[in-house]
């Protein structure tokens, strides 16, 4: 059994820590998200879509055992929801506040992404 | 700080209560919303597949999850009694997180798995021990001036 695509939760990961570090770069001058954050953070959600595609055909060909189902698809949707959420959120705020949301979720998912992978290989933790 | 203070919003007189939703509350309740998902996700699977293994914890994840719940809609939504849930739910959570926290260290035994609050919220990078804290302050800003 093949294990999480790895080069892809490396993506993600990287990816979403530069987005959360140009947000911060929003956040110090008191800046509201404009397209360009929201593009970036458009391009993460397109690789976090790319991982659930991955993560639920690996489910269908086979989870290893000792690995819950459940809590996998519950962390790999939760992971495609929370930068929409986010940018939701974040809309209805006049201030940088609305960029922070974006910095905490943008913080968030890296960390979902590592105990993704340990959900998945416990080896991992 | 040049930005204005929540109870200055213009469309607040200035004997009520501000808006906890507004500024830093914004991200304070993006973080209460990721507890939520965090705990209720957690709790209604240990309950779903697992329920009859270690039934404290578990019950225990579910009321945190409960609690964040509450907390992000009370926080989120505005009107006083939105701000008595929030009240009530932060409140509750200080003393689940002290009090699971201190219960998980003395009697370990009694958690054979995790809750969001073992060990004041280890697993969690000891964020729920901050969190009500964080609550609570915001709740106090953002009263009613006297």
């Amino acid at each position: 059994m093949a294990p999480m695509w790895d080069p892809l939760q490396t993506a993600v990961i990287v990816a979403s820590l530069v987005v959360a570090v140009g947000s911060l770069l929003y956040v110090v001058p008191d800046r509201r998200p404009d397209r360009w954050l929201v593009a970036a953070v458009g391009v993460v959600q397109v690789l976090l879509v790319a991982q659930l595609v991955i993560g639920v055909v690996q489910v269908v060909e086979g989870v290893p055992e000792g690995v819950s189902t459940a809590t996998f698809l519950g962390y790999l949707v939760g992971l495609v929801i929370a930068l929409p959420a986010g940018v939701w959120w974040a809309r209805g705020e006049p201030s940088r506040a609305g960029t922070g949301v974006l910095l905490v979720v943008l913080v968030v998912v890296p960390v979902l992404v590592v105990r993704l992978q340990q959900i998945w290989d416990p080896v991992l933790v | 700080m040049s930005e204005p203070s929540p109870d200055q919003l213009p469309d607040q007189p200035s004997t009520q209560p501000a808006r906890t939703s507004g500024g830093l509350g914004r991200v304070l309740i993006a973080v209460y919303a990721v507890f939520a998902v965090a705990a209720t996700g957690r709790s209604s699977i240990q309950l779903a597949t697992h329920a009859s293994e270690a039934p404290v914890p578990y019950a225990l994840s579910a009321l945190a999850g409960v609690v964040y719940v509450a907390a992000t809609l009370g926080l989120a939504r505005r009107g006083a009694v939105w701000r008595r849930v929030a009240w009530i739910a932060v409140s509750v959570e200080l003393v689940g997180v002290i009090g699971v926290g201190i219960v998980s260290v003395v009697h370990a035994d009694w958690f054979p798995d995790d809750t969001v609050w073992s060990v004041f919220g280890q697993g969690y990078g000891y964020l729920p021990l901050v969190l009500p804290f964080l609550g609570i302050a915001w709740l106090l800003r953002t009263r009613a001036p006297r």
